[in-house]
């Protein structure tokens, strides 16, 4: 009984963190269509936002430090939303309906966002607070005025220009301080506060507190998602908006903003996530990288468009994989007789890498019986 | 008219995002030109060499830190006044952890920048990818990290640990104080496999149990379902061999603590990890672990001594330093001293013959160049203490020669690789 139960959990531990990180992409993929491949890097700013609230909390000593968590979670939340914001308004809105030209361009933010973080420093970020209020300031003047878009190209280069030269300038004065990465190409360490490292022991096996904490923010998260989106105002804009986009604008939706806002909700959840993954590993550029195609996969399987589907597929991969991968089920199976061949070749996939090739597999089978996921969308919205 | 407004928008942060990478490029672009210009000296009669590796991708965390140790050593030789009285100019090229870029990049410091010799590579995957450039070239490249053996080339000199020198004395160590039963854990590529196999034939040899192996695919951090079968396999306890690398140890390590598995009973020996890795995965996951290398920051030597102030005045206060930094570090003297001894740096079979038979007073000990070009080092065990450094608790009475063809695998017992003599040469039976 005890290594079912343990296997459950650990399925179950394995499917939430997947849950996690997916459920920001379910709404994003599965709600607006947008192939956002830069999700796993919004993940990766909500852990490198983890790491500087650990940072200030750690100076500010011993009993705040071990609450850290609870800080670092909306601050993860707040810095991926706002990513997620800009990302929408200076990209994602001219693309809508072009899933594949999102994917294109969000790759490409994909690949920003990594080096971003590698080379972030001081001198960078005067650079580019030094070319937006130039840039964005003349935009707003020339506006008002009304001059043509020449004047607009002009002002971009020249602010470029302005702003390279005060970076440089900047760098020439040597200031380490200034020209020192933040963060490096360097993966940094987030440590877990002393209560959410160990965990319960429970007969020879122990359940880490890391692992119940995420499934707790997990099982939060979702409750708060679907509180949300079922009973909360924006949240039957946001549905309406993505049923019948013209519909819900010819009864006075603002669907601009409900677009802002639910790729915001979106990247913020995936903030959440990145906080959760730093309890389990480091967090370096390629952190999102990492958990990219995991998401993908529980999303499609799960069929776009629905939370509830992609609940069921994290699960179903998680307790998969860990079934096969631990080589739980091939010794299960080898004590019924008539099972033998099936066990052999249960333990044959009984190691991290082949379980994934099976994992793999499976779905590619399972997509051929069922295209469009495990709870496909019905109605009209379909052949649109 | 709504149209043209959006695409007037479209050009306005169409430019606004050009405008910010381009930025970003020049800002980042800036920095690496500086690094290459470093080393150029005052009069133009210098003598050029490579360094080769990744300053970018996954591997750029590791290799840079073994590319400011070479610096440092040709800092330090120019200021005492150079090879043959002349000045060492470093050409820096980036692997960018791509192995056709490696092979890429050799051949142009080769041909183009024409060096005398190039310090480089990390992982095997990189070495293998510009073994076959310097061999048909006929050049000369150092390689200044651990690996898995079973090669030994005339055109390289590796000053990294052969499995004789790190691998098999740690197993030999644990089965003598950790106890019989082994789990090995590695990323899946050919270091860890090789590696692992190695391990499983000494085990035979030797009365040890192999009872599980698994390996990792780089990059993954998902590592549950190892941890049960290290439970399953061994209920009271074990020796865990752990060649991960990279991020996959920090999630290893982790979840190794959050499910219980504590040092004393299920020790892990970690062929991977040195100072830079233990501030990287945190301390507090490592207390008590283990880790076998030929150097670590806490050797009592005074070279040693010397070389960790050096290198702290010259990189910074917090930095550390470790073995693939240190190996690097003793090979540019080796080739130094080669070059010394030939004569000239241009003759390469001259420096290579010279090469051979080097000793150095490095920060690890004396170490010597063998004809097999592997270099004899003390082997040690350390044990991760409460300030992330290591306590060494075992090493050799003194340095091991390197065995490249290894002794427990049977399709290589009984060979041996020796360049000073043209009848042996790369592989001949003892």
């Amino acid at each position: 009984m005890l290594p079912i139960l343990d296997g459950l959990f650990n399925g179950i531990s394995i499917g939430s963190v997947l849950l996690i990180a997916a459920l920001g992409l379910a709404i994003v993929f599965g709600l607006m269509g947008v192939i956002n491949l830069a999700h796993g890097e919004l993940m990766m700013l909500g852990g490198y936002g983890t790491f500087v609230v650990q940072n200030v909390f750690k100076e500010l000593g011993e009993p705040w430090f071990n609450l850290y968590i609870f800080f670092a979670i909306p601050v993860a939340f707040i810095v991926a939303a706002l990513m997620g914001l800009i990302l929408e308004r200076s990209v994602i809105r001219f693309l809508y309906g072009r899933p594949l030209e999102t994917l294109l361009a969000t790759w490409g933010v994909s690949l920003i966002l990594q080096q971003f973080v590698r080379s972030v420093n001081w001198v960078m970020v005067i650079g580019m607070g030094v070319f937006c209020l130039l840039f964005f300031g003349a935009m707003f003047f020339l506006r008002r005025l009304r001059i043509g878009n020449w004047a607009l190209w002009l002002m971009g280069w020249l602010s470029l220009g302005i702003a390279i030269v005060s970076g440089i300038l900047i760098g020439k004065t040597g200031q380490e301080a200034l020209t020192k990465a933040w963060f490096s190409a360097r993966n940094v360490d987030v440590t877990a506060p002393e209560w959410l490292r160990g965990g319960v022991p429970l007969g020879n096996f122990q359940l880490p507190y890391a692992r119940l904490f995420i499934i707790g923010l997990t099982i939060i998260a979702v409750v708060g998602i679907y509180w949300f989106l079922n009973a909360s105002d924006w949240g039957l804009r946001i549905r309406s908006v993505t049923q019948n986009r013209t519909m819900s604008s010819c009864l006075g939706i603002p669907t601009a903003q409900v677009d802002a806002l639910t790729f915001a909700l979106g990247s913020g959840l995936a903030g959440i996530a990145g906080c959760a993954i730093t309890l389990l590993g480091s967090v370096g550029p390629n952190t999102g990288q990492n958990y990219i195609v995991d998401t993908f996969m529980v999303v499609v399987v799960g069929g776009v468009g629905n939370l509830l589907g992609t609940i069921v597929a994290a699960m179903a991969i998680g307790i998969l994989s860990y079934l096969i991968g631990s080589g739980t089920l091939a010794v299960l199976l080898v004590q019924v007789e008539p099972l033998k061949p099936l066990a052999d070749m249960f333990l044959f996939f009984a190691t991290t890498s082949m379980a994934k090739v099976l994992i793999f597999a499976l779905i590619i089978a399972f997509l051929q019986v069922k295209p469009a996921g495990i709870f496909p969308q019905k109605g009209r919205t379909v052949e649109l | 008219m709504t149209k043209g407004l959006g695409r007037r928008k479209f050009l306005v942060y169409g430019s606004a995002g050009l405008g910010s990478s381009l930025l970003l490029k020049a800002l980042t672009g800036k920095s690496a030109t500086a690094t290459n210009n470093l080393f150029i000296a005052q009069n133009g009669d210098t003598i050029k060499v490579g360094i080769l590796h990744s300053l970018s991708g996954t591997m750029a965390i590791s290799e840079n830190t073994v590319v400011e140790a070479e610096k440092l050593a040709i800092k330090e030789i120019n200021a005492a006044g150079g090879v043959l009285g002349k000045q060492i100019e470093a050409v820096v090229e980036d692997g960018a952890s791509d192995w056709p870029t490696f092979a890429e990049k050799a051949e142009k410091l080769i041909d183009q920048d024409q060096v005398v010799t190039v310090f480089g590579c990390w992982t095997s995957a990189s070495r293998k990818a510009v073994k076959d450039v310097f061999e048909s070239k006929n050049h000369m490249l150092w390689y200044p990290v651990q690996y898995e053996g079973q090669e030994c080339s005339k055109n390289i000199f590796y000053t990294g640990a052969a499995p004789n020198q790190q691998i098999e004395p740690a197993v030999d160590w644990l089965l003598a104080n950790k106890g019989k039963q082994f789990f090995l854990v590695g990323s899946d590529y050919v270091f860890p496999r090789t590696a692992n196999t190695i391990i499983k034939e000494q085990l035979k040899v030797k009365g040890g149990q192999t009872v599980g192996e698994d390996y990792l695919p780089l990059g993954n951090t998902e590592v549950t379902p190892i941890i049960t079968k290290i439970k399953v396999a061994m209920p009271s306890g074990g020796v865990i061999f752990n060649s991960l690398n990279g991020d996959s140890n920090v999630a290893f390590f982790k979840q190794l603590q959050g499910a219980g598995l504590t040092p004393d009973k299920y020790p892990v020996m970690s062929v991977s990890i040195a100072e830079e890795e233990v501030k990287q995965i945190g301390k507090d996951f490592l207390v008590g672990h283990y880790a076998a290398w030929n150097y670590f920051q806490t050797v009592d030597t005074p070279a040693n001594q010397k070389w960790v102030a050096d290198f702290k005045a010259e990189y910074g206060a917090d930095r550390v330093t470790n073995d693939p930094m240190e190996a690097a570090y003793i090979m540019v003297y080796l080739w130094k001293q080669a070059v010394e001894k030939a004569g000239t740096s241009q003759d390469l079979e001259a420096v290579r013959q010279a090469a051979v038979g080097q000793t150095f007073d490095a920060p690890e000990g004396l170490v010597t160049m063998k004809p097999n070009h592997h270099i004899a080092k003390t082997v040690r065990i350390g044990q991760v203490r409460d300030d992330g450094l290591f306590n060494i608790v075992w090493s050799t009475e003194g340095p091991v020669d390197p065995l490249p063809w290894n002794q427990y695998v049977p399709e290589t017992k009984g060979f041996a690789c020796d360049w000073t003599d043209p009848n042996k040469g790369e592989k001949y039976k003892m």
